[in-house]
């Protein structure tokens, strides 16, 4: 219990009143990198969630004089002192030797990035419509592209965030599909025991011998392109999820099998509860913090199936716009060597990706209640 | 321990029995077949074909038997005669197109395997030993960021890497002009400066995992008693970690040696496919997405029994080296 000495809170009797929920407050939020993660994903969920106002161009709007733009640097500096913040107006010429087109800063021209511009027309989550956009800048050819463009002139950013709300909710849509699965098989299991544990322990044993990616690739080969996009993105997370809840499904049955020996659980069957508010009363509350963390712990996994399917083309397809989607133009040498931008939706799963691992790692071990 | 390798082999059976059920069904999954595929690409170029004709295809190709009828078929045929059927893509049969790439896609996993062992297993046991020292921190990183970095991205950046800066030609196997020529010494070194990126991308996923793990278990096994003990016997360190608790924080990689088998054969697709190899995973890829099913429905049923076999292997391993699986 020294882990607490240097909080305030903890001096002397306040640590014996903190309730559970406290502790582990406390505990986690000594787990620097977690907390961190934490920031993190949040700021990413809020920018998928507030895509439209968020992205300064819609994700197809296309422009035939925009192609393959490299990032734009937004400057503070221009002729000889500060500046509002603004970048410089793009020329397009083509380079002498290769005759591949260019584009030349004209260090004459700054264009001001304003915030709360309007700009494209779009519906907010299809209940208004504005034109609201948080960032932009006003001219009536030049586009601002933080992230470049890609083949058709499309905005590498706005498409990013349009993306992340596809991709980051079909991690958590997954998880939730693995969970109610994983939750319902797990406590039956772990609860009745005997042969209805055996059967369960067995199909979970031959969901798990069968070799993962080549059974989503042939589920999500399965799925006909010419289905709605919505429909086909519920099949895929329904697809992850179906293999991902066996492991969530033995984390519960862990629990519920050592919970089940407990003489606080012993007490309730004598008081006479029945056996739904004992599981759902007594037992289930004993572990949400360790399922939470295994959740967490599942999302990247989800997260890194769908980018995989969607990055060979079995997955999410165009003209849904998410991260694996948006790396399917970075699939050869030539276009990454031409735009290596391409490669951004990447670093965006990579981050997420880790930050879910830290996260969950810092769940895990403050949740934990003998930890250090 | 007889008794448990028994109940385990018989066990397997009627899991190899499902496994080749589900891996059929898959394959009959899509709406339209291979034949409405062929016509497509038929119509397409210009020919005639009528609804009628398009039928006789399909009948004449057994497609319009029931699915029971068409799986025994297709598995009596496998066990009695070793034949996956015809690739109708290909038009050529299953079983040849399937170990016609396997010896590549075999060195291939062996050598990223090996690698991942000789990297994962000195360093797990270094970062348990020197806990929280800089190497300690910096092998953390780099076994997170092998977690977080998908393989095929991973890929990517190294081919990119290797294009851009150091001026290689990569992805495949071997150079264009080396491709058919008879094996030479030029050849063997050409092949050579292709296939680090594979390894090192395979070797590096596999390895990131296993460190954090082999790590883990150290850390458990190096507070036990019977370490101090051996200390206390006046052995040397080296002798005492790599003589006791090395050997019992090695069961995760037993364990783990069964999936190495479908490993072994299935490479990695993904990273197969953005490097260009010849190996299966590609033509895996290639089958789904032409609707080929005799051949993706050999490539699935092989993987799913050797991924069987393979965690068969490992748990009879496992009850093998440590007694407290055997008695459980």
């Amino acid at each position: 219990m020294t882990d607490f000495a240097d909080s305030p809170e903890t001096d002397g009797a306040e640590l014996y009143r903190a309730s559970a929920r406290q502790l582990i407050w406390w505990r986690f939020r000594k787990h620097r990198l977690a907390v961190v993660s934490l920031v993190f994903l949040v700021f990413a969920y809020l920018v998928a969630i507030f895509a439209e106002f968020i992205a300064p161009y819609q994700p197809g709007s296309i422009e035939k004089l925009q192609t393959f733009v490299q990032p734009q640097v937004v400057r503070v500096w221009h002729d000889g002192g500060f500046h509002a913040p603004f970048v410089y107006e793009l020329k397009r010429t083509r380079d002498p030797e290769t005759a591949r087109v260019r584009y030349v800063e004209d260090r004459e021209k700054p264009l001001p990035v304003r915030f709360f511009v309007r700009g494209e027309r779009y519906e907010f989550w299809g209940l208004w419509e504005s034109d609201l956009h948080l960032f932009g800048i006003e001219h009536r050819k030049q586009k601002l592209n933080l992230l470049g463009t890609d083949s058709l002139g499309r905005d590498l950013f706005s498409r990013l965030v349009y993306g992340a709300r596809v991709t980051l909710s079909a991690g958590l849509v997954g998880v939730i599909f693995a969970f109610v699965l994983g939750l319902f098989f797990g406590s039956i299991s772990g609860y009745y025991g005997g042969w209805l544990d055996a059967s369960i322990q067995r199909l979970m044993e031959f969901i798990r011998s069968i070799p993962t990616i080549p059974l989503w690739m042939g589920l999500a080969a399965a799925l006909p392109i010419e289905w709605d996009p919505l429909f086909v993105y519920v099949l895929i997370t329904l697809i992850l999820a179906l293999i991902g809840w066996t492991h969530l499904a033995r984390v519960v049955r862990g629990r519920f099998l050592s919970l089940r020996e407990e003489d606080y659980v012993m007490a309730a069957r004598l008081a006479g509860a029945s056996e739904y508010r004992i599981v759902t009363k007594h037992m289930l509350p004993a572990m949400t913090s360790y399922i939470i963390a295994a959740m967490t712990l599942a999302v990247p996994e989800m997260i890194l199936g769908e980018t995989a399917l969607s990055f060979l083309g079995l997955g999410l397809r165009p003209p849904v716009v998410s991260w694996g989607v948006l790396l399917q133009d970075a699939q050869n040498l030539r276009s990454i060597s031409l735009a290596p931008w391409l490669l951004t939706p990447g670093v965006a799963v990579v981050c997420v990706v880790l930050a879910f691992n830290f996260l969950g790692d810092g769940l895990r071990d403050a949740a934990d209640p003998y930890g250090q | 321990m007889l008794h448990f390798v028994v109940r385990r082999v018989l066990w397997a059976i009627p899991v190899l029995v499902v496994v080749s059920f589900i891996s059929f069904v898959i394959i009959q999954l899509p709406p339209g077949d291979y034949v409405t595929a062929m016509v497509a690409e038929m119509r397409n170029n210009g020919e005639f074909v009528t609804a009628v004709q398009e039928e006789e295809i399909r009948t004449a190709l057994g497609l319009n038997d029931p699915l029971l009828v068409q799986y025994v078929r297709w598995i009596s045929a496998i066990l009695l005669h070793g034949d996956f059927g015809q690739s109708f893509h290909w038009n050529a049969p299953v079983a040849d197109l399937i170990w016609g790439r396997l010896g590549i896609t075999l060195i291939l996993s062996t050598l990223s395997l090996v690698f991942t062992w000789l990297i994962a297993i000195p360093v797990g046991v270094y970062s348990a030993q020197r806990q929280y020292s800089f190497l300690d921190y910096l092998f953390t990183v780099f076994g997170f960021l092998g977690k977080g970095i998908p393989d095929f991205l991973l890929a990517l950046v190294l081919m990119w890497v290797g294009f851009a800066w150091l001026n290689m030609d990569v992805g495949g196997l071997m150079s264009p002009q080396y491709e058919g020529q008879p094996l030479s010494v030029a050849k063997a070194l050409n092949v050579l400066g292709h296939i680090w990126i594979p390894v090192v991308v395979l070797a590096t996923g596999g390895a990131a995992g296993l460190i954090r793990v082999m790590r883990a278990n150290m850390l458990d096994e190096l507070g036990k008693p019977y370490v101090e003990t051996a200390y206390a016997q006046g052995l040397s360190e080296r002798q005492v970690v790599w003589g006791y608790p090395v050997r019992v924080a090695l069961n995760p990689f037993i364990s783990t040696v069964g999936w190495a088998l479908p490993a072994l054969f299935s490479g990695d697709v993904i990273t197969a496919v953005v490097l260009n190899l010849p190996t299966t995973g590609p033509l895996l890829l290639q089958s789904l997405k032409m609707q080929d099913m005799y051949l993706a429905g050999g490539f699935i049923l092989i993987l799913s029994v050797f991924t069987v076999i393979g965690t068969l292997l490992s748990d009879i391993l496992l009850a093998w080296s440590d007694p407290r699986i055997r008695y459980a």
